[in-house]
């Protein structure tokens, strides 16, 4: 490798993540932190830290020029973005060329054509790849013709959203203007872009993705993942492969996600997610994801292949190292979020000081984390604490072996979501496997509902 | 830590056949507690090393100015429900909830708590006139700190 030293611009457990891959290939690591992160797990293991602002994220992790100037001060060669924050920021990405570094992650061209929501449907359909019906509006009349051509219920989107973020369920016409008006206020001040499109909602559907990696010639996937446990779009429970679809149709899933990344020449690791309808077993096209995944370890389970390493290798070379034949998928895992939050009080966030921790380990048991005894959380970022991932055989058996692992999860000084996982893994409607979006707040429904 | 999540599997392994139920490692990196709990194992782990900061430490972190958390007598103190990044006004250039001098009742929103990437609304919790506000706007506040206080409404 040229690449030599490695600026990660993250925190959590994804700096963990990608520190554990610099140190097992002889890279050296620096971290960039902001205040509150100084004496984190990630700053303890990383060769050099770096302070690039204070604590708020719009002053550190957001901030580019603190970031790039962090980096160039380290002597870093390049930056590995992780997930969230500046990762799939075309600014950024840009800037961190200009400076001279490598940016491990897409071309401004792939960023651009995926970042932009509404612009990355036209691309899909250019790609030839299933649509759910939909397209931008303008004015109000526009909204009403659209919507009266794709039914109710329908989602409005925001082009600058992505992620779970900026979108907005409608049920009925009488709804229609109010809703998109909101939608346009909260999309301007959250995305500064006040674009919105709108989306047929499916009732019944799953999240279905396709991990890719491509070097701008040659595209590989690496199988399918299910994130159908979600709670208001943000992902609670993963896994890989994904269950209950018939073979013939997750081939053309992840024959339709190798189509997109072939069309955009895209270059680096991506996902591309589909909304899979469990009754007309059709998929379409939502959004990429142009960054590693918080559910990436699922997929190196089933692979054998650690993701990080791959994107580090594509980085310096600009060369693909792996082939079809390489990818091979074996057995079945299962990855839960563990959230500092107080799931049984409206999900409410616990930030804090985790005084004692214990997590499960043994075969078949990853942790991927940036929590150990006295580790701080600070109210200033995601709630994520660890990810605990089970591989088996096959699913009944990663589902065992996870709710096992999962019970012998100790935290404590904050409030975790563990004992809704075990829950949500018990239920038999989970075993018999493909349970949909819909899952975790019927769930929650009938919870509230016999007390 | 230098140990990795398969170094980790490994001793397991070892330990599970044998008649072991604890090990501790520790060196001078991290300190490791694998224990047989159950069928399975758990493991506690710190790690020992001391961050690398690679600039000086320019200035020691200013002590947050101490803020004041009692009661005012005759006045209700409205306190923050949690840690987190206190905003006066429901986005950037708008105008503030409440000034002081404003009318509010229990339900009056007073402001928003930004706490792990969520937004809270804070409520004024009493009925009456606002006559004080000591938090300010992107300010980050603890839990329980009074964010302003207000003059109960005759009843």
């Amino acid at each position: 490798m040229t690449m030599r030293r490695v600026f990660i611009a993250n925190r959590g457990e994804i700096a963990v993540r990608i520190l554990r891959t610099c140190k097992k290939l002889g890279l050296a690591s620096v971290l960039g932190a902001s205040e509150a992160d100084l004496h984190s797990t990630p700053a303890k293991l990383a060769d050099e830290v770096v302070r690039i602002g204070p604590a708020r994220s719009s002053e550190s992790y957001l901030n580019i020029e603190a970031m790039i100037g962090a980096a160039l001060r380290s002597k870093a060669d390049a930056i590995h973005p992780g997930y969230g924050f500046l990762s799939e920021n075309v600014d950024f990405a840009a800037a961190v060329r200009a400076a001279g570094l490598i940016f491990i992650g897409p071309t401004e061209a792939n960023l651009r054509a995926v970042g932009d929501k509404l612009r990355a449907r036209g691309h899909a359909e250019d790609a030839g790849l299933p649509l759910a019906p939909g397209g931008s509006i303008s004015t109000p009349a526009d909204a009403r013709a659209l919507a009266e051509r794709i039914g109710f219920p329908l989602l409005v989107k925001a082009v600058g959203g992505g992620g779970g973020r900026g979108l907005k369920r409608i049920d009925a016409m009488a709804q229609l203007e109010a809703t998109v008006d909101l939608a346009i206020a909260e999309a301007t001040a959250a995305f500064g872009d006040s674009r919105v499109y709108l989306e047929r909602f499916v009732a019944s559907g799953r999240h279905v993705e396709a991990q890719l990696i491509g070097d701008g010639e040659t595209v590989l996937d690496i199988g399918l993942r299910d994130c159908s446990v979600q709670r208001r779009y943000q992902k609670l429970i993963e896994e890989a492969p994904a269950p209950g679809i018939p073979e013939g149709v997750s081939e053309k899933i992840r024959e339709a996600a190798v189509a997109f990344g072939r069309h955009l020449k895209y270059f680096g690791l991506g996902t591309v997610e589909f909304l899979y309808d469990r009754e007309t077993q059709e998929f379409y096209f939502l959004e990429m994801n142009a960054r590693i995944q918080v559910e990436h370890p699922v997929t190196e389970a089933i692979s054998g292949l650690d993701l990080v390493e791959e994107q580090l290798a594509l980085a310096d070379n600009g060369k693909l190292r792996l082939t079809a034949s390489d990818i091979r998928l074996k057995g079945h895992a299962i990855e839960c979020r563990l959230n500092a939050e107080d799931w049984r009080q409206d999900f409410r966030p616990s930030p804090g000081v985790v005084t004692r921790v214990l997590f499960p380990a043994g075969p078949g048991i990853r942790v991927d984390t940036h929590i150990e005894n006295g580790a701080s959380i600070p109210p200033f970022y995601d709630s994520l604490m660890a990810k605990i991932i089970a591989t088996g055989d096959d699913r009944n058996d990663a589902i065992a072996k996870l709710a096992r692992a999962l019970s012998a999860v100790e935290i404590q000084g904050v409030s975790s979501n563990r004992d809704l996982h075990i829950a949500l893994l018990t239920r038999s409607d989970f075993a018999q496997g493909a349970v949909d979006t819909a899952y975790l707040a019927d769930f929650l429904a009938s919870r509230a509902a016999t007390p | 830590m230098d140990l990795t999540n398969d170094d980790v599997e490994e001793i397991v392994r070892l330990l599970d056949s044998s008649f072991y139920d604890e090990l501790r490692l520790k060196t001078d990196k991290f300190e490791l507690r694998l224990r047989r709990s159950g069928s399975g194992w758990t493991e506690e782990k710190t790690t020992l090393s001391t961050p690398n900061l690679l600039d000086a430490p320019t200035t020691a972190p200013a002590p947050a100015a101490v803020k004041a958390s009692e009661d005012i007598e005759g006045l209700v103190s409205i306190r923050a429900p949690m840690v987190g990044t206190f905003y006066r006004a429901p986005k950037p250039g708008a105008p503030a909830f409440v000034e002081v001098g404003a009318e509010v009742t229990e339900d009056t929103v007073i402001g928003i708590i930004e706490t792990m990437k969520l937004m809270n609304s804070a409520s004024a919790g009493a009925r009456g006139r606002i006559v004080e506000i000591l938090a300010g706007n992107g300010e980050i506040v603890e839990a329980g700190q009074v964010l302003m206080r207000l003059e109960r409404a005759a009843p």
